[in-house]
């Protein structure tokens, strides 16, 4: 289906990250925002709540990350397209109920405009340092997914593809910005509304006698209904059945858990995304995401001047993690390099996934800045003898 | 109001709760002697009588003994995490305003974990009614301290005695903003009936504080007898006094218990108050939010 | 022809921040190029020097932060100390005339100047000082199509105040072209 015209800001625009991330979520359908201000992602819902009164919107600023995190999701089951929007120490405070929102198979976005960490560490500089925890942040196993833009084109497209994924997979989809990115302005063009193509929400339509609410379709996932469509659901975050009761049982445990991980991993090829440049015949493929995907094009362009050859794959999915390709890859090349605002966290997902065949160098950094292209380039200098 | 409500009715009906029930659930996992199963009674009856399109009722818990009550009730029914039934809530009711959203929880959970929820529901007043159930314990996790311990009465984290005050809840409810304050026990079956039904029918946030017994755990570590002997309780030493200063109605170790319609006022919900703003800040351009 | 880096430095309150923002806003939306602003934030947005960075660039902008810029506008004293060892070797300097006096200058430096508050002064506003840098800017540089950045001022200031601030660029512009001419 296409997107609803209303709100649509058909044009060019030079706006940041996080405004542009706005838009996304108006163009994507979304009408419920929760959120608590913090930075560098305050100018996300600055502008969610200039925008919403006049197209339907309701904004609502929450006492705090998690009232919000939680408040989206009621909103979803009365039958919105919800999100919110954070940053680390928000993120952190989230964490609980993205379990939830993954237990229950809410359909909701959860935007991390990423700074320098632990803590309260860096409010108005650049980190990536949320990547393991955007996978593996709350307690006990499910499936995710998390999308890096690298531009505030990006964080429009990817706001919007974040809803899409969410209401197919029925899954909390997970927007990896960073303070760069956010608050980088450049232009953004926002296509008429008949070219952005939605997702609809899967909503059940079979026979009411037959409806559970837990049951899902040929591809793992369940359809959804919203609360007042007369089913009497009942939701909970205890392992359940498929009719949502509670099942304290191994079993039961093995069955919901084991789908909730699946229905990700066997619709990974569907949802894996990435972009490559000169890999094929490459000696050293560089790995990156988010604004490091820039960075490191300078680096990988000087590399390449001197004759080396350098390849250079960009996550645009990073959860699902793109395992079969970096496996392939691992058979030809010498080594990947990956550069990443952090000291280690979607490298060891390269180097799990190479399974020792090749080199795999971090080229690692605290947050607060971008890498120097340079640090780069001397790591891919150095890889390419193998 | 008359004295014979304080009496527990023998006549009222109680086949007619199954309805509300999903009975494919029972037996509950409340212990015997435990105030919960009788609120719920008293609400199935409230919602009996309410008009209310039960369709359109959603309940949302937290977690605990009380947490467990969506669990058991046929209508939509959301039990969520520990403290946020009511920010869960707040997102379902701006969803829709269409429904009429119940938050259905205990004392831990509401005003510890949930405190910061609770205070700024009242103060936004979101239009949903808050039932609290309170033991004065926790009691899913084997009888921890609560906001709302009485001083002096032992729990498994305050063996030797509680000495931190507890929480005065109509109190805090009126003073953040609370539309409907009231307090009963479970011996009350006919009033606590009655508020629940009047807090449905208010608009904006609405409170009623429901003290039940916990035999198990709050009872038997206090050497206060069994369910029973919490029902002679309150029955002994409850005093019916409506529209009390709510700074009045703090409860101490099973001393006098002031129940009663505490408040009933009018103020404009959270989405009232919105659409209202915004219609004179925007004029012809603004639609009055319906979800 | 690569990218070109810009720095803008003044103090809080001259809009500093809205001139790059005019510069990226014309190059990308009405002239046919790529940019990329970044502002600073934080304590160092609240200090008494501040800055913005814009790079215009034909092609697509990949490492989005500058590092010496080729041209630099600077509007306060301190922002002169503070960032002119920063200017690319060759670049090119615009100063405000009052308020900034130009010491110990690099020699590959080429330097501008423009008295831009007393013609904002004449035009009524002095607030419109960077609007008649930008115009300044425009003409010795040619860094965005004049056209375009008259279009982006229009859309950037507030509204009621478009013919006041294209006059004060108009103004700045043809200072710059008076310049220009004076040094061929």
């Amino acid at each position: 289906m296409k997107s609803d015209p209303k709100g649509v800001l058909t044009g060019a625009h030079f706006i940041d990250g996080d405004h542009a991330c706005a838009e996304g979520a108006i163009a994507a359908g979304c009408r419920f925002v929760a959120g608590y201000p913090i930075t560098p992602s305050t100018e996300v819902v600055e502008r969610i709540a200039d925008r919403f009164p006049l197209i339907g919107g309701m904004f609502i600023q929450m006492e705090d990350e998690i009232a919000s995190s939680i408040a989206i999701q009621g909103a979803v089951w009365g039958g919105k397209k919800a999100m919110t929007v954070t940053s680390g120490p928000g993120f952190s405070l989230m964490m609980e109920h993205i379990g939830l929102a993954a237990m229950t198979e809410v359909p909701c976005v959860f935007v991390d405009v990423q700074r320098g960490g632990p803590s309260t560490g860096l409010p108005t500089l650049p980190g990536q340092g949320d990547m393991m925890q955007a996978r593996w942040g709350s307690h006990g196993d499910y499936g995710i997914i998390a999308l890096c833009p690298n531009s505030p084109q990006e964080c429009f497209d990817f706001t919007i593809k974040a809803f899409n994924l969410s209401e197919q997979y029925r899954v909390p989809v997970l927007l990896m910005m960073d303070e760069c990115v956010g608050h980088m302005t450049e232009r953004v063009i926002v296509p008429p509304a008949d070219q952005i193509e939605i997702y609809p929400r899967r909503f059940y339509e079979g026979p009411k006698e037959e409806f559970l609410l837990f049951k899902p379709d040929n591809d793992m996932v369940p359809p959804m209904v919203k609360a007042g469509d007369g089913y009497n659901i009942h939701v909970t975050g205890l392992t359940h059945d498929e009719k949502g009761y509670p099942v304290m049982t191994v079993a039961a445990q093995e069955k919901l858990v084991h789908r909730l991980i699946d229905k990700i991993k066997m619709n990974a090829d569907k949802i894996v995304e990435y972009k490559e440049d000169q890999v094929e015949g490459a000696d050293v493929v560089v790995v990156s995401y988010g604004i490091t995907s820039r960075v490191a094009i300078p680096a990988i362009d000087q590399a390449r001047k001197e004759g080396m050859k350098v390849g250079h794959l960009r996550l645009i999915v990073a959860w699902p993690f793109p395992e079969k390709r970096i496996k392939e890859l691992a058979t030809k090349i010498k080594s990947f390099v990956v550069p990443e605002i952090n000291y280690g966290q979607m490298v060891h997902e390269v180097e799990r996934h190479s399974a020792g065949k090749v080199r795999v160098e971090l080229v690692g950094h605290g947050g607060g800045a971008v890498h120097n292209p340079k640090d780069i380039y001397n790591v891919i200098k150095n890889s390419v003898k193998g | 109001m008359s004295d014979e409500l304080l009496d527990v009715d023998e006549s009222m009906p109680t086949n007619t709760v199954e309805e509300f029930l999903r009975m494919e659930r029972m037996p509950h996992i409340w212990c015997p002697g435990c105030g919960i199963g009788t609120t719920v009674n008293c609400f199935a009856h409230a919602l009996e009588t309410s008009g209310l399109d039960l369709r359109k009722v959603s309940v949302v818990s937290g977690i605990g003994c009380t947490g467990r009550v969506a669990g058991y009730l046929k209508l939509d029914s959301f039990h969520t995490t520990h403290g946020r039934a009511i920010p869960f809530a707040t997102g379902l009711k701006l969803a829709n305003p269409e429904l009429k959203v119940v938050v259905y929880s205990g004392d831990g959970d509401l005003t510890a974990i949930g405190g910061n929820h609770f205070i700024h529901a009242a103060r936004r007043n979101v239009d949903m009614t808050v039932i609290l159930i309170n033991n004065f314990i926790y009691g899913m996790t084997g009888g921890q301290v609560a906001p709302t311990t009485p001083l002096t009465a032992t729990a498994s984290t305050t063996p030797h005695g509680n000495f931190e005050e507890a929480f005065n809840l109509p109190y805090l409810a009126e003073s953040c903003g609370a539309v409907y304050v009231a307090r009963w026990t479970a011996y009350h079956v006919r009033h606590v009936t009655k508020a629940i039904k009047e807090a449905l029918a208010k608009k904006g946030f609405s409170f009623v504080e429901i003290l039940a017994p916990c035999p198990t755990l709050y009872s038997r570590r206090n050497k206060l007898g069994d369910g029973l002997d919490q029902m002679v309780y309150y029955k002994e030493n409850s005093e019916v006094k409506n529209d009390i200063d709510t700074k009045t109605v703090s409860l101490s170790f099973q001393g006098k218990i002031t129940v009663g319609k505490f408040v009933d006022k009018e103020r404009p919900t959270y989405l009232d108050a919105m659409n209202e703003y915004y219609g004179k800040k925007f004029g012809d351009k603004y639609t009055p939010y319906k979800g | 022809m690569s990218r070109t880096e810009i720095k803008i430095g003044g103090f809080g309150g001259q809009g500093v921040i809205l001139s790059g923002y005019i510069i990226g806003r014309a190059a990308s939306i009405y002239d046919d190029k790529h940019s990329t602003m970044i502002q600073a934030f934080g304590p160092e947005a609240r200090g008494s020097a501040c800055s913005s960075q814009v790079i215009v660039s034909p092609t697509e902008i990949a490492y989005p932060y500058i590092t010496a810029p080729e041209i630099m506008i600077v509007m306060s004293q301190e922002a002169y100390t503070k960032f002119t060892p920063e200017l690319a070797n060759g670049g090119i300097l615009i100063t405000e005339e009052e308020l900034v006096q130009p010491h110990n200058l690099r020699k590959d430096i080429k330097h501008f100047s423009i008295p831009a508050t007393r013609f904002a002064e004449e035009l009524g506003k002095k607030m419109v000082l960077n609007i008649v840098m930008m115009g300044f800017m425009t003409a010795v540089t040619n860094i965005v199509d004049v056209e375009a950045m008259r279009k982006a001022v229009k859309v950037s200031v507030p509204k009621g105040t478009e013919e006041l601030n294209l006059n004060a660029f108009n103004k700045g512009f043809e200072y710059g072209i008076s310049q220009k001419a004076k040094l061929n």
